[in-house]
């Protein structure tokens, strides 16, 4: 993949870093049962790749890229969420060039950016599982979905990818024009989640 | 809301996650510009619908969005086996048939048994014609369709 | 307090009173009060008009299988719940409940001259009257039926209440939380279960509720419940719902319950739920759902105050009111005795027990003659007096003799236990007929479920508790919980004996009035008709008589109809079959069912990052899918005409900024990319250079057109595909499905980068003009990047994927940045735009502006069965390639042969004229019907380049028509002329697209 079409693509630019217009801005709904707050911006790669290159990836990216279903790896503030058998949806800061990492992996994979597709929701709070349970038709006890587990599902009509982070913290990313939705959702299910 | 057990995700999950996608084990002939009218016939129209097993295909769509292949009984609605594409057909064991326990309460229950003993029948058929369907078309040839013997 | 609330008896306090009105008069009851109970308490029995014949009706039951005692209840103008449960709707302060179904009031109702021409009402009355004349039935008979009927009547406005649905997942769900679900409870809970325990009343208890002879462990039945209650709302891994009623049960456990919130109070915080909707998926079910008292079948049993004894007891010994002064007993079995010694010991009259058993041999009758009571054994009651309430009851022997009457002001009933089997046969488990008590009891189970209780046909209590300890921590053990059992002393009622079917006087000659349903007004008699007029299974009868096809579904007359259906057919029970159990159990309302979904939750919408600029710019919107788009941008005092006129002039004169975010995009990556493009597009990819662009089309197998796009190669191994906005999902589906099963050997990944990416559509002569200073790192240079290519580069500073390509016929340039980026560089690109004359537009200009050029839009030129020939396309079609998806659909006889509709263009004769997308092409107008049809309009617009309308459309061999004039034949009999031409409008040998 050597050749690309942007021989001239110049890493300055004499204009000012654009603007960034998120979605969800201002959002918030908030009780002492659980809140519903939009998550920040962050780098994103959807990394796809057959098991014989793993451990090449595993290496560029620093983090052991989880091999079983729900199974998260944490390193620093990178995380690599296993989706599929041949499917990890790689996290962390924004400013993190997660693209640039993988350029020159020769490993047979694929990796795309993804950073502005998706939109993270972080919901949290001692009902925090009910007020998931409003759209999200998984278990998520924390026998059944312990702390670390990640998956893609479904809240209502929207995909969602859903990681526990910690006992009452869970974080939603969804595309970001079904953002506007999910949020309304869980904060209707946060509303609910209130009542007991 | 059935569960279905996801092959790759090695768990039951809520069938709000996944996609039905036909029936399973038909293989796309590698020689597709050059079969016969009736071949293509075969191929792209003529799809089982029995009354008892039916071997077909889902995907995962809405968690490891694989596709994957089922056992499933059409008169209990009951999944009997999930298994990998390009997995084998596995020999699954002819759903029971229906308990006779009310034979002495429904006097319907006389005319009803030779019908019963139709899905059997029908399950039995796809079993029978896919390795013939495949022979003529020599899907295994090539890795073409090797996901789906 | 009332007078017929005694000042000793039941358990609510006398001090917590409420104030409620029904039919407009004020009244009191008490805190914890049904509507039945207080308006008991008020001496009030008449309570509703029934269904068919306005006969007046009043409180049958204590519970949710109340037929006749529906009102309508309302909170205000958008608050009124119509056909609610006196017997289940709890009372509180400024409660409005009104009568139904009768006018002008309630007792005085001139639909009851139904009730006097009721022997014209039989069974079956409506099939067999209005089938004549034919007309007649949609011009009088339908209108005229459909006002009287129904009962009840729904507000008019949205309803203003919040609801809400949750998911949850238990080891051990209880359905019925009696004796039997509070013992299972406790049981799955002590032993570690996670549990949930259901009960549709306000609080847990069920019979205990009434049975006063009931002890265990030396407390009395209710207050050993409200212990359990208090024991299991403090373990953390119990959760008693409830006002809560079990409705559904589904495959895999799956069970649905309706939890009511809000309906029992008087000022519900506006952020509470009215109901919430649970979807439990449990482990094990134990199914607790006890049984449902029967009344007699005999004549004039309709009559208010007549009522299940069972209900008369709740009545007394939990509410406190006596439901009559003089009581009447009329009974099949042991626990209707019960009722009689309760109201006897509260100071009531019981003037008889008629029992229709000769010899009852039970503690409980001997119980009743020692306090005095007059049992009159073998007896029936054959009529009763009285007419908006219960008068009196006349007795006979069974076999016929002296008849007795009695003075009464209630006459209660009991024919006997009904299991309540209905959670179970959802459940798909089969119900066992015991032809000895002559019920229906579950017999095998088709999931991980138990049933126990008086819903499995037990009778005694201490069994009861055993069987429900022992389900509840055998379920428990089974997800891995220890048991912890003890045993209990337990006193018990009896409740043995029962009969079903009509009683004497209602016997297979008589004429007279026996209710079997009393929500649809059902005698034995109609049960019989039908069975005369032919037919033999239940399934038929209660169609033919609608016996049980009312709202309560028949709880208390199903199993009465079927007994004497099968006794005029002269079959056992069983053989005449039993109907379907069907949920829901009662009633949901359809904002439970909706839950969340409603108002910004009913669908998705999604908008594109640049919306709110869109909105800034006054756009309006359409809807495609579940995307916003914006539709076209109207400037002050122009209509959307005008506005699509001024944007299509502006276009094509100077340039246009079109939001084009909302078209898919799949990123192709993997050495085998282009391999994999091959065979899932028409055209050739191997050969296409990195930085150009090409249409790819794209076909099903059977070789017809399934999607389209613009792909470009950002890289060897990489490409950048577009599909149709609407088609982004299937198209990824159906490439996922070919990767994933068919070509797993090719090296390649499909990853959806739609919502990465936002685009700027810039198109029009001065597009480059317009880009250019904002772009670094790229020549854009017609040279450069001539049309069809693609470059990474930046735009307005932003990283970018800059695409030189064009739908609308005009240079133009899709600029793809990062979807975040997308307002400010819309800002920046729309600041140059305005520099040069340009415009924003919409959808609506997009699609004139590409139908002047002939483009197709797959789901508006096409519908599936449109092939790539059809439309013209056949230069898309790799002509060499060996294999693609559609290679062989597209040989098939029929796609190959001639009269295939092709696309050409139509214009009208007279200019002025325009047509509509949809309408039929026919080659004579004078044809007589129907007409030969030759194809339709797919795209129809007017086109202010042309200064004139122009079409696209599908015709029968189109391309050798062209030049010809066909007709349009338009509604009122005038065709409009048209004739046959290119597809092509504008530009047709497409230098403006090289700039």
């Amino acid at each position: 993949m050597a050749k690309r079409a942007k021989a001239a693509m110049p890493a300055a630019s004499a204009f000012p870093v654009p603007r960034r217009d998120g979605v969800l801005i201002g959002r918030m709904t908030a009780s002492p049962a659980v809140t519903v707050t939009p998550g920040g911006q962050a780098s994103r790669l959807s990394l796809r790749a057959p098991e014989k290159s793993r451990a090449v990836l595993s290496r560029a990216l620093g983090l052991k890229l989880p091999e079983t279903p729900r199974a998260t790896v944490q390193a620093g503030s990178r995380t690599a969420i296993w989706l599929g058998p041949d499917e990890w949806l790689v996290l962390d800061d924004p400013d993190v060039d997660l693209m640039a990492g993988m350029a020159t992996v020769k490993a047979l994979h694929s990796a795309v950016d993804i950073s502005h597709r998706n939109q993270a929701i972080m919901v949290a709070g001692p009902s925090v599982e009910a007020t998931l349970n409003a759209g999200c038709p998984l278990d998520l006890s924390e026998t059944a979905f312990p702390v670390g587990n990640a998956t893609r599902t479904v809240l209502g009509k929207a995909e969602i990818v859903l990681w526990r982070t910690d006992a009452k913290t869970f974080r939603v990313e969804c595309w970001r024009s079904f953002a506007d939705y999910c949020f309304t959702l869980l904060a209707s299910g946060a509303r609910d989640a209130a009542m007991g | 809301m059935l569960l279905i057990r996801c092959p790759y995700c090695e768990e039951d999950r809520p069938e709000l996650e996944f996609r039905h996608a036909g029936q399973a084990h038909i293989a796309r002939p590698a020689n597709m510009a050059e079969i016969s009218d009736e071949e293509f016939e075969e191929y792209f129209f003529i799809r089982q619908n029995p009354k008892g097993l039916y071997f077909e295909r889902w995907r995962h769509i809405h968690g490891c969005a694989r596709f994957f292949n089922a056992a499933r009984d059409t008169v209990s609605d009951k999944f009997v086996k999930t298994y990998k594409a390009g997995e084998k057909k596995p020999s699954v064991a002819k759903p029971k048939a229906p308990p006779a326990k009310r034979a002495a309460a429904q006097p319907a229950s006389a005319k009803a048994a030779p019908k019963k003993a139709a899905p059997t029948k029908a399950a039995a058929k796809p079993a029978r014609k896919a390795p013939a369907k495949r022979a003529s078309t020599g899907g295994t040839k090539t890795r073409r369709g090797a996901n789906k013997p | 307090m009332t007078a017929h609330r005694l000042p000793k008896a039941g358990r609510l306090t006398p001090a917590r009173e409420v104030r409620f009105s029904f039919d407009g008069k004020a009244m009191t009851g008490l805190d914890g009060d049904t509507l039945a109970s207080a308006l008991l308490a008020n001496d009030v029995h008449l309570v509703g008009r029934s269904f068919k014949y306005h006969r007046p009706r009043g409180i049958l039951s204590a519970g949710s299988e109340e037929p006749n005692a529906l009102v309508g209840i309302r909170r205000d103008a958008a608050r009124q719940t119509p056909n609610v449960r006196a017997t289940v709707q709890e009372i509180y302060d400024g409660l409005e409940a009104v009568s139904q179904n009768r006018w002008p009031s309630l007792s005085f109702d001139t639909g009851a001259v139904n009730d006097l021409a009721a022997p014209f009402f039989s069974a079956g009355f409506y099939y067999k009257t209005f089938m004549w004349p034919k007309l007649a039935w949609k011009r009088l008979y339908e209108p005229n039926i459909r006002a009287a009927a129904g009962l009840g009547a729904a507000p008019d406005e949205p309803d203003p209440d919040l609801y809400a649905s949750r998911y949850a997942h238990c080891d051990v769900l209880i359905a019925g939380g009696g004796a039997a679900g509070i013992a299972a409870a406790v049981g799955a809970a002590e032993a570690g279960a996670s549990v949930i325990l259901a009960d549709e009343q306000s609080e847990i208890g069920g019979a205990l509720r009434f049975e006063a002879g009931a002890s265990i462990d030396g407390q009395d039945g209710w207050s050993w419940a409200r212990a359990q209650m208090a024991k299991l709302s403090a373990m953390p891994n119990v959760r008693v719902l409830t006002r809560c009623t079990v409705f559904g049960y589904h495959a895999q456990n799956m069970v649905v319950l309706a939890e009511r919130l809000t309906d029992h109070l008087a000022n519900p915080a506006p952020e509470m739920s009215r109901e919430r909707l649970w979807q439990v998926r449990a482990k094990h079910v134990i199914l607790a759902t006890g049984a449902i008292e029967r009344h007699m079948v005999f004549p004039g049993n309709d009559r208010p105050g007549v009522m299940l004894a069972s209900a008369a007891r709740s009545y007394l010994n939990h509410f406190g009111v006596a439901v009559g002064k003089r009581v009447g007993i009329y009974t099949a079995n042991d626990s209707a005795y019960y009722a009689a010694l309760d109201l006897k010991r509260a100071g009531q009259k019981v003037q008889a027990v008629v029992d229709l058993r000769e010899d009852p041999k039970s503690a409980i009758v001997e119980e009743a003659r020692a306090a005095g009571i007059e049992v009159l054994t073998g007896h029936g009651v054959v009529a009763t007096n009285g007419r908006l309430r219960v008068s009196g009851m006349i007795a006979r022997p069974r076999d016929g003799g002296r008849e007795r009457s009695f003075s009464v002001d209630a006459l209660l009933t009991s024919a006997g236990w009904t299991p309540s089997v209905h959670l179970f046969s959802q459940s798909r488990g089969k119900l066992a007929f015991d032809a000895g008590r002559q019920i229906f009891l579950p017999g095998e189970n088709a999931q991980e479920c138990a049933s126990i209780g008086a819903c499995s046909g037990m009778e005694d209590l201490a069994a009861v508790l055993d069987a429900g300890y022992a389900a509840g921590e055998q379920a428990a053990r089974k997800v891995g919980g220890s048991a912890s059992s003890t045993m209990r002393k337990v006193q018990s009622e009896s409740w043995s004996g029962g009969m079903v079917g009509a009683g004497p006087g209602a016997g297979a000659d008589d004429t007279s009035r026996a209710f079997v349903d009393f929500q649809n007004d059902v005698t034995a008699k109609d049960i019989r008709q039908a069975v005369r007029e032919g037919m033999r299974s239940i399934e038929h009868v209660k169609r033919f008589t609608t016996n049980g096809m009312a709202t309560d579904q028949g709880k208390t007359s199903n199993l009465h109809g079927l007994a004497i259906a099968a006794e005029a057919l002269d079959k056992p029970i069983p053989e005449v079959g039993l109907t379907t159990f069907r949920q829901p159990f009662t009633p949901v309302t359809f904002g439970a069912l909706v839950g969340h979904n409603r108002g910004a939750l009913f669908d998705v919408t999604r908008r594109t990052p640049m919306h709110q600029w869109a909105e800034n710019h006054g756009a309006v919107f359409e809807d495609v899918g579940n995307w916003k788009r914006a539709w076209y941008f109207p400037r002050a005092g122009e209509d959307k005409h005008a506005a699509v006129a001024r944007e299509c002039r502006t276009v094509r004169a100077a340039a246009g900024v079109f939001d084009a975010s909302t078209l898919g995009k799949i990123e192709v990556v993997g050495p085998d990319a282009a391999a994999f493009l091959e065979l899932m597009y028409t055209n050739p990819w191997q050969k296409l250079g990195v930085g150009r662009c090409r249409y790819g089309l794209m076909l099903r197998e059977d070789g017809f057109i399934y999607d389209d796009g613009v792909i470009g190669r950002i890289a060897d191994g990489r490409f950048h595909v577009t599909t149709t906005t609407g088609g982004a999902p299937r198209v990824l589906q159906h490439m996922e499905d070919y990767l994933q099963t068919e070509f797993p050997h090719l090296n390649v990944w499909l990853t959806s980068a739609s919502e990465q990416w936002a685009v700027i559509a810039v198109q029009g002569p001065k597009a480059r003009e317009i880009i250019a200073p904002l772009v670094e790192g790229c020549d854009i240079s017609d040279e450069a990047m001539p049309h069809m290519s693609v470059r990474e580069c930046r735009v307005g500073g932003a990283p970018a994927r800059l695409f030189r390509m064009s739908f609308t016929g005009e240079r133009g340039f899709e600029i793809n940045v990062p979807a975040d980026y997308g307002p400010a560089v819309m800002e920046m690109v729309w600041a140059q735009a305005q520099n040069h004359g340009a415009c924003m537009y919409g959808t609506e200009t997009m699609h004139v502006l590409r139908a002047e050029k002939g483009y197709i839009i797959v789901g508006q030129e096409t519908d599936g069965t449109v092939t790539p020939n059809d439309c013209g396309l056949d230069w898309a079609i790799g002509k060499k390639k060996a294999d693609f998806v559609g290679i062989r659909g597209l040989k098939r006889p029929d796609l190959v042969g001639g009269g295939r509709k092709q696309l050409v263009g139509l214009l009208t004769k007279n200019q002025k004229h325009s047509l509509d997308e949809g309408a039929q092409i026919v080659a004579d107008p004078q044809q007589p019907k129907p007409m030969t049809m030759l194809g339709h309009v797919t795209s129809a617009y007017w086109s202010p380049t042309l200064g004139r309308s122009f079409a696209l459309a599908l015709i029968a061999d189109g391309r050798a028509r062209l030049g010809e004039t066909l007709f349009v034949p338009m509604p009122g009999g005038k065709a409009i002329e048209v004739d046959v031409t290119g597809t092509v409008f504008y530009d047709e040998s497409g230098e403006k697209l090289h700039g």
